[in-house]
């Protein structure tokens, strides 16, 4: 078989063998809704608290203030609607990054579109934003101030209990997209000062479809869905059993591993990041010290991205990039542009996101194939002027 | 034509394009795209008594824009320049056995630079 190397973590995971033996007895024999009186229905609802309990514990936080959610988008819909509606009367302004996933940039493009001003704080070039400007941004109305853990594209992580310290000082609520962080590198909700958190299970070894909201006990959150009463009447619906089961597993199950994974993934990543930069006219996208372990972004010159995408594809090796061609009506990528990448050259971004599940051979792999793919596209390529040789 | 994913064809030109390179004697050259929108292509053609004898290209796109060019060339190649002039988006999306809805304005990267290579050369000949 011709060897395969997963290097998309970034978009999902594989589910970890503990999140998958952990969810098994709820996907056959345990079949109870959560609701329900009888013996099947209480176990259910056993599994879900105890699920409850665990996601807290890795948090630092009490169950009570755990939500599940269908993932990381919902969760950062519901944060983001959320503080608008309950800071509404004390203003309506609030403070986010430029390098936001879609799932916090859209919901607050709809609250601009009901009144809501949103100041999208722009960040250095390697995607960091600056404290001094978001102390300048502050205002008397600010309700809300939502910044991203560690960013999907490029793996920038934020100075996120500097900002914390700020929202307290100005008793403005805070929200953290950690989607891209939680299981990967540790984050201290209650030192940071965070008073909501988003996850997503299937970017830490858990199942897709799964995520949770964390909300600092006090506030008083409005409902997400309404219906049958679950989540205490905030979101409603029979809940995803197996799939928080399984998330609540794979989170302990990182969380228990992060010092020897992430001390495994670093070393990965930057041999590869290393080998790769051998590429002439190569660049690494994001902040070298301040990233997430396993995220190793680059531009390389010339090649566009969708093209070395699927001709890595074509060889075995799954990876991604942010660029999108504009003539189809797609911007390029929102995170490249912020941390000034010139347009052209934001066409020839490759991320390749590594994790514990990866090995040497993977990185072997992708240093003998990306170079001779980069190479291939060049030769063809009419914005490309350096050498067209073979590397 | 439209299909849900690339065609064997599609992938096949993607992988092994067909008179893919620059060529530094073209009788004339015609570009469409726009680089920064992600999407380049130029044409280079070579022509003798009004028939394209040969096309070269070089690209810079997506999957679907490598083949579309590398189809265009293999399309227009031997033909005379009012036949290559009739060539359309369509007739080269069928050729690659159709492309995704999305990827559909990729095929128009292909018909552009053709015409307007051809064009160019019927200016500096006329
Ligand atoms: C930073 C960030 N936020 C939110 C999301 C959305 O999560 P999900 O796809 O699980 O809804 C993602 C996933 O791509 C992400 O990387
Ligand atoms: S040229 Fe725009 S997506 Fe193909």
């Amino acid at each position: 078989m011709k060897k395969r190397v997963y290097a998309d973590n970034a978009a999902t995971t594989r589910l970890s063998r503990p999140a998958l033996d952990a969810m098994m007895p709820y996907l056959t024999s345990e079949y109870g809704n959560p609701s329900a009186l009888h013996t099947m229905g209480r176990e259910a609802k056993l599994a879900l608290e105890r699920a409850r309990n665990q996601t807290a514990s890795v948090l630092g936080a009490v169950p009570e203030e755990i939500y599940f959610t269908s993932g990381g988008t919902e969760a950062d819909n519901w944060a983001v609607k959320a503080a608008a509606e309950l800071g509404k009367n004390k203003g309506r302004h609030i403070i986010s990054t430029q390098i936001e996933h879609h799932a916090i940039l859209n919901p607050l493009l709809c609250l601009e579109a009901q009144g809501f001003e949103v100041t999208y704080l722009g960040v250095d070039a390697q995607g960091r934003i600056s404290l001094k400007a978001l102390r300048d941004a502050i205002r008397k109305d600010t309700i809300l101030i939502s910044v991203m853990a560690a960013n999907n594209e490029i793996g920038t992580i934020q100075p996120i209990a500097k900002i914390g310290k700020l929202a307290k000082e100005h008793k403005i609520l805070f929200h953290v997209d950690a989607v891209q962080a939680i299981g990967h590198i540790p984050l201290d909700i209650q030192s940071a000062g965070i008073d909501m958190l988003s996850l997503a299970a299937h970017k830490f070894g858990g199942p897709k479809g799964a995520g949770a909201l964390y909300v600092r006990k006090g506030i008083s959150l409005p409902s997400q869905i309404q219906g049958g009463g679950q989540e205490r009447n905030l979101r409603s619906g029979t809940e995803n059993v197996a799939g928080i089961v399984g998330m609540a597993a794979a989170l302990e199950y990182r969380n228990a591993r992060m010092g020897s994974h992430m001390e495994k993934v670093l070393l990965l990543r930057n041999r590869l990041i290393e080998g790769l930069l051998r590429i002439p006219n190569a660049r690494l996208t994001g902040d070298l010290l301040n990233r997430l372990p396993g995220i190793a972004s680059f531009l390389f010159e010339g090649v566009e991205g969708e093209s070395m995408v699927m001709m890595l594809d074509l060889h075995g090796i799954c990876a991604s990039s942010g660029s999108a061609c504009a003539s189809n009506g797609h911007e390029s990528s929102h995170v490249l542009k912020a941390i000034g990448i010139p347009r052209q050259l934001s066409h020839s971004s490759l991320r390749l996101s590594l994790n514990e599940d990866n090995t040497d051979e993977d990185v072997d792999h992708i240093l003998e194939v990306l170079p001779s793919v980069v190479a291939r596209l060049r030769a063809m390529s009419p914005v490309w002027n350096g050498s067209r040789e073979n590397y | 034509m439209w299909c849900e994913t690339f065609s064997d064809t599609v992938i096949e030109h993607f992988m092994a394009p067909r008179n893919a390179g620059s060529m530094p004697d073209a009788d004339a050259e015609g570009n469409s795209g726009d680089p920064d929108c992600g999407d380049s292509l130029t044409i280079y053609l070579k022509v003798k008594d009004h028939v394209i004898e040969d096309i070269r290209f070089m690209v810079f796109g997506c999957v679907a824009a490598v083949a579309t060019s590398s189809m265009t060339t293999e399309l227009a190649k031997g033909k005379t320049l009012d036949e290559a002039l009739k060539l359309t988006d369509q007739d080269i999306v069928e050729a690659l056995g159709g492309l995704p809805e999305n990827k559909l304005h990729c095929s128009v990267l292909g018909e552009s630079a053709l015409k307007d290579a051809i064009q160019n050369y019927l200016a500096k000949t006329e």
